[in-house]
């Protein structure tokens, strides 16, 4: 099982040879995708952008490509379904009709597998136009080997959240698996689009996942993304954001499962007075990494971008947010907010945070901050002097902390099965 | 409420206690029967916020001699939470916010806590919502308060009502008010010892820590203690307020 990182790298450029025929655009993107991987290689630990982040524990396998995917039963996935969205479901990586739903899609939204819309021009116009590989081989993999993926495309006001759920089996051998999505906000749209990481069983699986959101003129996108894949798994994301003028995109991110998970989030503000809020909560335990890796660049005037970003690192966890805001020459007065808060449950647990601002004009107002504390001893004493345990106390504190990021979510179900799976998750930890 | 036949709740003998190795408390007697109310004085540091803390068992301090008796128990060998769940509450002089966490749901968790330790069923939301909506009038709070978080943006006054709010949901045995008067108006004032007096009962007891003896006019204490250098020094009645309101603290200084 134990292999090296070049070992590791050449068995997932073998990839799927029976992968999908595709239309001519796309094949010559993925042979220059290929090229690049090739080149590129995995990230080395010297690399600025993964300087924090040790990913030997996932070059110690061999990922294999899905070319089939188990048959799942609805019963399966009960637990992280959302009542009244439109869902997409995907098996390890492969698009699954019979547990999707699309009967709350409503009008003005399509919703649909990546590979039965390659025809259609929207694809094409925006398909790896946002995300690319040139400097990144887990993108560049991800193009050249994705199965299929989710396409949205919203015009008018979508009725219901769309949930993309990308589910991972425990497989015999590790497996390789590439969530793809591309989301189209047309002008003046308004969607809720939540991509779903969820593992079953505790397999080991490499979700190498790539999302591309483009939101036009006044268009606005809450968008939601939560990873919570099985603890022996490994998650790579990448997200890419352009924004048109007056256009609104909310991100709220979450991290809680793999053992090693990465999300590069990168927004531009393409357009003038368009605003960008960033959510973001880590909350790990164990051996777990978790790396979240988010840029805006505000490249037109009167931006607007708000950011918190929160880890809660557990056991001997390891969190790392490097958060880097570019505002360029021509964004006058661009107003921008960001603020880092951690908080460390353990003595051998772990977190970096790196805000990174970066102005080229005068006519700005940038704010940021970064905290890194401890459960408030104050408070602990506080709730045992009203009769609660201290691990009961320390979980309310904790929760309380995370709430303050997961309540953000506009799905009240979805809030509400979070906190639920959170509390949970704790109790079991602790008992 | 003064009865010699009355069970005792606390009995603290020589008690002795430090924080960061500095001796603090330097030897405290005091026995609270069912029914008293208790009045502790003294000036800044002379030791009568620590004993409070010591009592409850703020991980700060240290007990360094002498026992602590509640109900019979050693309080010293249980844990701050065993000690609440015993029926021992500290109204703080300073209370905590906690964002996240609503007014009403830690009523209801600490509540429920007492109530399993009791062996009593817990309450759901509804029906604790009954209960709690006729504890708010105890201090004449909103109910708006309970959606809020606990201390949250809440004004010193009503941080001082909350703590009052929770000892009438918890309906501690004995119950022990740090400063609860300091930075409160005369409305706020009356307010909070009309609260503490409603749920007074022969069967509980209160010890207030207090600098001013304008608290002692609405709560009257059966007993006046002044702490000084660690120690208690003097116990009288109601009028050694009233005495120390008039003379000050100095005639009854320690010498160093």
């Amino acid at each position: 099982m134990t292999g090296t990182k070049a070992q590791c790298f050449e068995r997932l450029l073998l990839g799927n040879p029976g992968n999908p025929e595709s239309g001519s655009w796309l094949e010559a993107i993925r042979a220059a995708a290929l090229d690049t991987a090739k080149a590129l290689n995995f990230p080395s630990e010297r690399h600025d952008d993964w300087r924090f982040t040790d990913l030997s524990p996932l070059f110690q396998h061999d990922f294999h490509p899905v070319d089939s995917y188990a048959g799942l039963a609805r019963a399966d996935i009960e637990a992280f379904l959302i009542p009244g969205s439109a869902r997409l479901v995907f098996v390890d990586g492969c698009f699954a009709p019979e547990l999707s739903d699309l009967s709350q899609a409503g009008q003005g939204v399509i919703v649909k597998s990546l590979a039965e819309c390659l025809g259609d021009k929207r694809v094409e116009a925006h398909f790896a136009q946002h995300v690319s590989f040139e400097k990144d081989a887990f993108s560049a993999l991800n193009t050249r080997f994705f199965e299929d993926g989710a396409f949205v495309h919203v015009s008018g006001e979508a009725a219901a959240p769309v949930h993309i759920l990308h589910v991972a089996t425990r497989r015999d051998t590790p497996s390789a698996i590439y969530p793809r999505s591309l989301v189209v906000m047309e002008a003046n749209s308004r969607a809720t689009v939540i991509e779903d990481y969820v593992g079953l069983g505790d397999g080991i699986n490499l979700s190498n996942a790539v999302t591309e959101v483009v939101l036009k003129e006044y268009a606005q996108l809450q968008h939601v993304r939560v990873q919570r894949e099985a603890k022996s798994a490994f998650h790579i994301g990448r997200c890419s954001v352009a924004a048109a003028q007056g256009s609104v995109y909310t991100s709220t991110s979450l991290a809680f499962g793999a053992r090693v998970s990465r999300l590069a989030l990168h927004v531009t503000q393409r357009g003038e007075g368009a605003e960008i809020h960033l959510n973001g909560l880590a909350l790990i335990g164990g051996r777990q990494i978790a790396d979240t890796h988010t840029r805006i660049d505000h490249a037109a005037p009167r931006g607007k971008s708000v950011q918190l970003h929160k880890c809660i690192a557990d056991g001997a966890a390891h969190a790392v947010f490097s958060g880097k805001i570019i505002v360029h020459e021509g964004a006058t007065g661009t107003d921008s907010a960001q603020s880092s808060r951690n908080l460390l449950l353990s003595g051998k647990a772990h977190i970096d945070t790196q805000p990174q601002l970066e102005i080229f004009n005068d006519d700005v107002s940038c704010k940021h901050g970064a905290t890194v504390g401890q459960i408030d001893a104050d408070a602990l004493f506080f709730l045992k002097s009203r009769g609660l345990t201290g691990e009961r106390a320390r979980n309310l504190l904790t929760h309380a902390f995370a709430a303050e990021i997961i309540d953000r979510i506009p799905v009240p179900a979805l809030v509400e099965s979070l906190g639920r799976t959170m509390l949970d998750e704790r109790m079991k930890v602790s008992a | 409420m003064i009865s010699k036949n009355s069970k005792v709740l606390l009995e603290v003998r020589n008690l002795k206690a430090a924080v960061d190795g500095i001796e603090i408390l330097k030897g405290v007697d005091l026995t609270v029967r069912a029914g008293e109310v208790h009045a502790i004085m003294g000036i800044n540091g002379s030791g009568k916020s620590t004993f409070s803390k010591v009592l409850t068992g703020h991980p700060d301090y240290t007990v360094t001699g002498g026992t602590a008796l509640f109900e019979g128990r050693d309080l010293f060998e249980l844990e701050p939470e065993q000690r609440a769940r015993a029926g021992l509450f500290l109204a703080f002089q300073y209370p905590v916010e906690i964002p996240g966490v609503s007014n009403s749901a830690l009523l209801r968790l600490a509540y429920n806590t007492l109530q399993t330790e009791r062996g009593l069923e817990e309450l759901d939301p509804l029906e604790f919502d009954d209960l709690v909506q006729e504890k708010l009038k105890v201090v004449e709070m909103d109910p708006s308060f309970l959606g809020r978080s606990v201390n949250e943006g809440f004004s010193g006054g009503e941080k001082k009502r909350n703590e009052i709010l929770q000892m009438a949901v918890l309906e501690p045995r004995l119950a022990i008010l740090d400063e609860t008067d300091s930075g409160l108006d005369i409305d706020a004032l009356r307010i909070v010892a009309n609260g503490v007096n409603s749920l007074l009962t022969p069967d509980n007891a209160v010890v207030m820590v207090t600098h001013y003896q304008r608290l002692l006019n609405y709560i009257v204490p059966d007993y006046v203690h002044v702490m000084d250098g660690g120690r208690i020094v003097r116990t009288g009645g109601k009028e050694l307020a009233l005495e120390l309101e008039e003379r000050g603290y100095d005639w009854l200084r320690v010498a160093a």
